[in-house]
């Protein structure tokens, strides 16, 4: 036994049970990769199917995602669909951080925190004309309090009425900033507007205590920094630098105005 | 030590040497991860097969761990299944490890795998080892399912998910208990486990260490 504590055996076992123990931990990573994106990706799809009010529970997320929801590329600054990228394989957040796909955002422009925004984004619609659908849900992220919270945000075909807002990644404190999950507070997007005048400045907010109107929506209580992270990624996504050109070609659509 | 038997191994650390009960090991992860029964049971899983693995291969190579470095040779090898278990419920139980989140990589500082692997593992053979593992794993899981039924069951009124006492937000009667959702409650629930089980195996009860002495008298000066 003695001999186990050589320098010489100390090193020999430590070395061997780093080459064992990382071969098998990457072999686990690396075997279960596949599996685990197409959980991640299942997840994003029934979110998309949730914000957008036609998730049943049980369903076929995969096929009802083929059916109901048609994805399509927009260029953000003009608002017009492109044809660069196909929507099923076009990872707006792989373009967000390559220079020649994105746009390095400055100090006053940057509220949603993100640094960098891609220039062409993945859109979701529901309804078969892409320029008079249903609905449109839009991938929106943006700093909360601890993080990057990534989620998405369903709007009437009309570009302004709210049918609601999920978030599908964030790291906000359990019980306060991580209520932006409840299904209450969740419910309380539904109907209110974006844009009181036409343009692109969306009046959107959450306010404290006792939201009133069509503009405000309530704050979580105890998550102010949640709830303004929630306001300001809001107002960076709806206005000129986000989807604000985009938004603007359906105001008059269907139903609002 | 030679002689214990396989199910003296596996079944006493239920309820006879609980490490949760008796010895107060891995308290943290029982408040944060019982909130419902189903979280509470994949935890309970998922620190059953640490545990078990981890002791049956330090049991393995512990004719060869320099003692200088069989800390972090213990460790390394936990960290290394904790993350294999991640992966795992990532790919299998997508929804379950979102909600468990940290907390499955938390199982890496739970003592109860740490304090198995220094205190049994080293000295015994893989098998009881394994045995062992799974035997602490199990009383961990099992006060982690009765902390979970009570607080699921007074928090939401359910269990497993299934409705039992219709919550008044649903139309029925049963105003759910806030305070069982948050992690505090755990510790009311753990604390009456506690004595609950120490009531019923008095030999559980730990010697007062020490006796309080009654209150001195101050001196009364009489010469003032």
């Amino acid at each position: 036994m003695a001999s186990n504590n050589s320098i010489k055996k100390t090193l020999t076992v430590a070395l061997a049970l780093c080459i064992v123990c990382s071969v098998v931990v990457s072999t686990a990573a690396v075997v279960l990769q596949p599996t685990q994106q197409k959980n991640q990706e299942l997840d994003r799809k029934s979110n998309i199917l949730q914000v957008a009010n036609l998730y049943e529970p049980g369903m076929d997320v995969d096929d009802a995602f083929d059916e109901l929801i048609t994805s399509r590329v927009i260029k953000l600054e003009t608002g017009e669909y492109s044809d660069r990228f196909d929507p099923q394989s076009y990872d707006q957040f792989d373009a967000a951080s390559d220079p020649a796909t994105s746009r390095t955002l400055s100090g006053e422009e940057d509220s949603a925190g993100i640094g960098r925004e891609e220039m062409y984004s993945t859109v979701y619609l529901v309804g078969d004309d892409p320029d008079d659908p249903e609905q449109i849900i839009l991938p929106i992220r943006g700093q909360g309090l601890w993080g990057l919270m990534r989620g998405f945000f369903a709007i009437e075909g009309d570009g302004n009425t709210i049918i609601g807002l999920s978030y599908y990644d964030h790291s906000e404190t359990p019980g306060l900033g991580g209520e932006v999950d409840n299904p209450r507070w969740k419910s309380k997007w539904k109907g209110k507007e974006i844009y009181a005048e036409d343009g692109m400045n969306p009046d959107i907010s959450l306010v404290k205590g006792g939201a009133d109107g069509e503009y405000e929506v309530d704050a979580l209580s105890g998550a102010t920094l949640t709830s303004r992270g929630v306001t300001n990624m809001l107002h960076f996504w709806l206005s000129e630098s986000g989807f604000g050109p985009y938004l603007a070609r359906f105001h008059g659509n269907s139903e609002g105005a | 030590m030679a002689a214990e038997s396989v199910k003296d191994v596996v079944l006493s650390p239920v309820f006879k040497n609980n490490p949760i009960a008796l010895q107060v090991l891995g308290i943290c992860s029982a408040l944060a991860v019982t909130n419902s029964m189903s979280v509470s049971l994949v935890m309970g899983l998922a620190v059953i097969a640490v545990t078990a693995f981890s002791n049956l291969f330090v049991s393995l190579i512990r004719q060869h761990i320099p003692s200088s470095i069989r800390i972090i040779v213990q460790m390394t090898i936990i960290a290394s299944l904790v993350i294999v278990v991640d992966q795992v419920l990532k790919a299998y139980a997508y929804e379950m490890s979102k909600q468990l989140s940290v907390f499955v990589g938390l199982i890496i500082t739970n003592c109860i795998v740490m304090g198995r692997a220094e205190a049994y593992a080293m000295q015994n053979g893989p098998v009881m080892s394994f045995l062992d593992g799974i035997g602490n794993g199990l009383g961990y899981a099992v006060i982690l399912l009765i902390v979970g039924f009570f607080r699921e069951l007074f928090g939401s009124g359910s269990v497993f998910g299934f409705t039992v006492l219709t919550p008044v937000q649903d139309g029925g009667w049963y105003v759910p208990n806030g305070l069982m959702l948050l992690p505090p409650s755990a510790f009311f629930v753990i604390g009456l486990i506690i004595w609950v089980l120490r009531s019923i195996r008095t030999e559980q009860v730990e010697k007062t260490e020490y006796r309080i002495v009654a209150n001195s008298k101050a001196k009364i000066k009489e010469s003032v």
